[in-house]
């Protein structure tokens, strides 16, 4: 039952972004150009209701569907990590035009070259597995 | 229901997505995809290389079943709920582009120079969709999410973290687009 409450909720996210067309590059390009506002409404839209929605969940300690304590797990305090970290993984979001979400969504998709953006970003996870504890956090 | 078939207007789309995160919530769970590529890694057997993936992957199966999911989702909007993928650019956005070579631009939903099957044997389309996959992987990894879990998910829940990040992510996108690009196009 779980498990097709999660398949579902895959299902309407990758519609959603395929539909959006937060899944085409040329979206990505144009939103680094600043010369149009559609991907800033999607995550700022996005962004205004999901603040929304935290601070009620929280408020109201608003439980989950099956009855649980709802917790929200704060980010780790730095700065080095999630600068350099964002600045890198802005270089490949540019460069493919797609982020771990949409990947998916463009293979179901069937623009097939996107596999080898999916095996490259497993390589770059695992080479960071390798080095993370060579690098500033 | 005609609007379902052409392309979501940006209000529909954000709303939806913060849907999608509001339904993970719901269920106990939370809205970030990049995870995934660790839980596979991990599944792979990546743990006998390095600690980082020595984790109870198996916690986040249902996370793997978003993303079959998320692969089923694309398949049913592009075969079944268009009519025609291509992109409304702006024609500014639309010059520049056929300015760096790409003639298309926007009468694709994707840019054939890069995704269209010839790139499997293009070794500069290689080259960079290699480069721009690891560059997603490794980024996300070291600034410990991505475009869901830090932009949608961190700044919901007004992290500082996430604005650092996201902010990160465009300095990034930045960077590649307006100095990086006229040099690889």
């Amino acid at each position: 039952m779980r498990t097709l409450a999660y398949l579902l909720i895959g299902i309407v996210f990758g519609i959603t972004m395929f539909k959006s067309e937060a899944a085409s590059w040329y979206r990505i390009y144009e939103m680094f150009k600043f010369e149009a506002f559609h991907m800033y409404g999607i995550i700022g839209v996005s962004v205004v209701l999901g603040i929304i929605m935290v601070q009620i969940i929280k408020r109201f300690q608003v439980k989950s569907f099956y009855g649980e304590k709802i917790t929200f797990a704060p980010k780790q305090k730095s700065f080095a990590r999630y600068a350099f970290g964002g600045i890198l993984f802005g270089f490949g979001w540019a460069l493919v035009g797609a982020c771990p979400g949409p990947m998916f969504t463009l293979l179901g998709a069937g623009f097939l070259p996107i596999i080898i953006v999916i095996l490259a970003s497993l390589l770059g996870t695992f080479v960071y597995g390798l080095l993370k504890d060579k690098l500033p956090h | 229901m005609n609007w379902i078939l052409e392309p979501w207007p940006w209000y529909v789309s954000g709303t939806m997505i913060a849907l999608i995160m509001f339904l993970l919530i719901m269920v106990g769970k939370n809205f970030g995809m990049s995870g995934n590529l660790r839980t596979i890694c991990s599944m792979c057997g990546a743990g006998n290389k390095a600690n980082f993936f020595q984790f109870d992957w198996k916690s986040q199966r249902w996370n793997l079943i978003v993303v079959l999911g998320t692969i089923i989702g694309g398949f049913i909007a592009h075969q079944f709920l268009s009519v025609e993928t291509s992109v409304a650019l702006n024609p500014e956005t639309i010059a520049d582009l056929q300015s760096l070579g790409f003639e298309n631009a926007g009468e694709t939903y994707m840019p054939e120079e890069l995704f269209s099957t010839a790139a499997f044997t293009d070794f500069k389309s290689l080259l960079l969709l290699i480069a721009g996959g690891f560059l997603v992987g490794f980024g996300a990894r070291y600034a410990g999410g991505c475009t869901s879990g830090h932009a949608i998910s961190g700044l919901s829940n007004l992290q500082l973290p996430s604005l650092i990040a996201v902010i990160g992510f465009f300095v990034g996108g930045l960077i590649m687009i307006h100095l990086i690009f006229p040099l690889l196009f």
